[in-house]
């Protein structure tokens, strides 16, 4: 039994690419209150998602907050939302195609 | 108006929620919570000698019970040493509540002593956790916990509250709602009609079990599917017991160690039914290869499972019992003969191989000598490593919640506590540990855990002095070079059992090891029972990490 295995190897997966140009911008509807932006940059972060940009302010009576973040598109963008969705701050999570006005108007804050 | 402590508020919400034994390890920062217990006639609290042990053990009540059991650390350490059982239940979707003290408000974030920023490190590993920055809070956050530890797919929630959120004191009107579980997804009966159309329609179907049917407690109905639309069905590690691995549509446990006819059987499929499984790797072997003719049906309560290793051609989000009543009568009754009687031909050309199964001294032997002396009311958990692939390839499991092991995190160190948690949760059951010399180390403490409570829990050692899976790989895939898998100086675990005040048998010496084993798992109260096993017993069939599950080897 052993001698027919010497050949045999331990197969590791390669990492694979994903890198995308189109840039697209998520509104998440979260509870507002401190540790909630862990939760949700800690999803990227462990898969390598690069955020480009992020912006988060109060909304009305400041019980909740709105998220707005700029991604890459990459082909695990939808498993990416599901696992979003997934948190319990998480009240909504919604995906705008395309330059969305809400990063273009702060570049003049990055010069 | 009634005006108390967070801490005896906590006490009192966790009394209401229906919690009557919690497991923990008191410290400085617990202490305002130890009190309040010290007050309560309904919990009996299990006092462990290492914070794990207390999470396993409250995992262990969960996986039996079915609903949120509960688990108490200190800050610091005390919580740093949950956080392999916390993560162990995220992985396997137990629902367990982890209270941990924190220091005061005023304190957190100056290093203070025994200060870690355990919310920041459990957002992770939990389904949601909460840092408690009032007492008031309490009302909310305690029954929430319970919430979300029970709904949809279950899971860890960690709270941690500061010891003067413990002290404070908080006025209310009245105790917040015994909380219950939130009503499951919808979904849409059009997708369950075509689910019905597709196994219809289907030549060779099988159906695919994982642990989601047994936390939905659809066992019965995933086999009543099975008996009527002629589904060979094959169970995760997690869904053991689902259907009974002597049913005749059983094809027992697929994947890295499962046998080659159930992986062979897969191979060939043309439907994949998946009920509440995750299509692990573990289970799967290479994605791409893995049932590669067939169209996917794929239950589960959590959608972002959906399509996420695998494309399913159906995807139902939903509760599996819910599913499987909606999909059971509008699946036309089938014999298959031919295809039933294929299985039935590869099962016979390629079973699983058990040699020494008659055998009291060799690794299957035992468990069937064990599984001899017991019935279908005992409970069986496991440690991790090849005494836990045996078990599951070998032992005849029948119900739901009888097998009990670390599946996605894959502990070693969970059997024994999980086997004190199953005995606490169910004290009128024999609990069998299956471990090993290298697993059973890892929470050894618990022996006085398990002597002080007087549980009715057997631990049957595999004992190989190795640590026989690592050795296994190291022999298969490494070159035979064998490298800090072998312990050089041999353990006298008799000793330590009775050092801990806990019963020890030895089958070695026995002149009858059945009489000896059989004696040993009828006498009430905690005992170990030690076998030497021979290390160069390996576990086959197996797949290599990363390889398709049809390249088995042995």
């Amino acid at each position: 039994m052993s001698e027919q295995n010497t050949n045999l190897s331990e197969y590791i997966p390669d990492v694979p690419e994903h890198n995308g140009f189109t840039k697209v911008v998520l509104e998440l509807g979260v509870a507002n209150h401190p540790g909630v932006m862990s939760h949700i940059c800690g999803l990227f972060a462990r898969r390598a998602f690069n955020v480009e940009g992020i912006l988060c302010m109060p909304v009305g009576s400041g019980n909740t907050s709105r998220i707005w973040l700029l991604i890459f598109e990459d082909e695990r963008l939808s498993k990416m939302i599901k696992q979003v969705e997934k948190l319990e701050d998480v009240l909504y999570v919604r995906q705008h195609v395309g330059e969305h006005p809400v990063f273009g108007r702060l570049d003049e804050f990055f010069q | 108006m009634m005006q108390m402590t967070g801490a005896d508020l906590i006490v009192k919400l966790l009394e209401r929620q229906g919690i009557s034994t919690i497991a923990g390890v008191p410290g400085g920062a617990a202490l305002p919570m130890y009190d309040a217990l010290s007050k309560s006639e309904q919990i009996h609290h299990v006092l462990c000698r290492h914070e794990q042990g207390a999470g396993f053990i409250a995992q262990g009540m969960a996986r039996v019970s079915g609903r949120p059991e509960v688990c108490l650390a200190s800050s610091g350490p005390g919580a740093t040493n949950l956080i392999t059982a916390i993560a162990d239940a995220k992985l396997d979707s137990i629902p367990i509540i982890a209270l941990t003290g924190q220091v005061p408000l005023s304190m957190i974030g100056t290093d203070a002593f025994q200060e870690v920023d355990t919310y920041g490190l459990t957002i992770p590993i939990t389904k949601h956790n909460f840092l408690v920055r009032s007492a008031k809070e309490l009302l909310t956050a305690v029954p929430a916990a319970f919430r979300i530890a029970m709904s949809d797919r279950p899971g860890p929630v960690l709270i941690d509250v500061p010891k003067d959120v413990q002290n404070q004191m908080v006025s209310f009107e009245e105790f917040p709602d015994v909380v219950v579980p939130d009503a499951a997804p919808s979904f849409d009966i059009a997708a369950i009609e075509e689910a019905a159309k597709m196994i219809e329609a289907a030549e060779r179907p099988v159906l695919y079990l994982g642990g989601g049917v047994i936390h939905s407690g659809a066992a019965h109905m995933a086999v009543t599917l099975a008996e009527q639309a002629s589904l060979p069905t094959t169970m995760t590690l997690m869904a053991l017991g689902a259907m009974p691995m002597d049913h005749p549509l059983s094809l027992g446990m697929l994947g890295m160690h499962g046998a080659r006819y159930t992986n062979y059987v897969l191979e060939e499929a043309d439907l994949l039914i998946c009920v509440g499984a995750r299509f692990d790797d573990r289970a799967i072997g290479k994605t791409a290869e893995f049932c590669p003719n067939a169209k996917i049906i794929h239950v589960d309560i959590d959608r972002s499972e959906l399509h996420k290793v695998k494309n399913a051609h159906v995807a139902i989000a939903g509760d599996v019992a819910q599913v499987l009543s909606e999909l059971l009568p509008r699946v036309k009754p089938q014999l298959r003969k031919r295809w039933l009687s294929h299985v039935e031909s590869l099962k016979g050309r390629f079973p699983l191989a058990m040699p020494g199964i008659d055998n009291p001294r060799s690794p299957y032997g035992l468990i069937h000598a064990v599984a001899n002396c017991l019935d279908d009311n005992a409970i069986i958990t496991s440690d991790v490593g090849q005494h836990q692939m045996w078990v599951a390839q070998a032992y005849p499991f029948r119900r739901s919640r009888q097998w009990l092991n670390s599946g996605g995190l894959g502990t070693m160190g969970f059997g024994f506590p999980a086997a004190i948690g199953a005995a606490l949760a169910a004290p009128d059951r024999t609990v069998v540990c299956f471990s090993g010399d290298g697993s059973l180390k890892m929470n050894i403490q618990e022996m006085a855990t398990a002597a002080q409570e007087n549980v009715n829990v057997k631990i049957v050692l595999f004992n190989n002095q190795s640590l026989g899976l690592v050795h296994q790989q190291q022999n298969l895939f490494y070159g035979k070079r064998i490298m800090a898998s072998r312990y050089e100086r041999p353990t006298d675990f008799l000793k330590i059992a009775d050092g801990f005040g806990m019963r020890a048998v030895d089958l070695d010496p026995a002149p009858n090891p059945r009489a000896t084993l059989a004696e040993a798992l009828n006498t009430p109260g905690p005992c170990l029972i030690h076998a030497s096993i021979d290390p160069n017993e390996f576990v086959y069939p197996m797949v290599p990490p990363g390889a398709a599950n049809s390249e088995m080897i042995g």
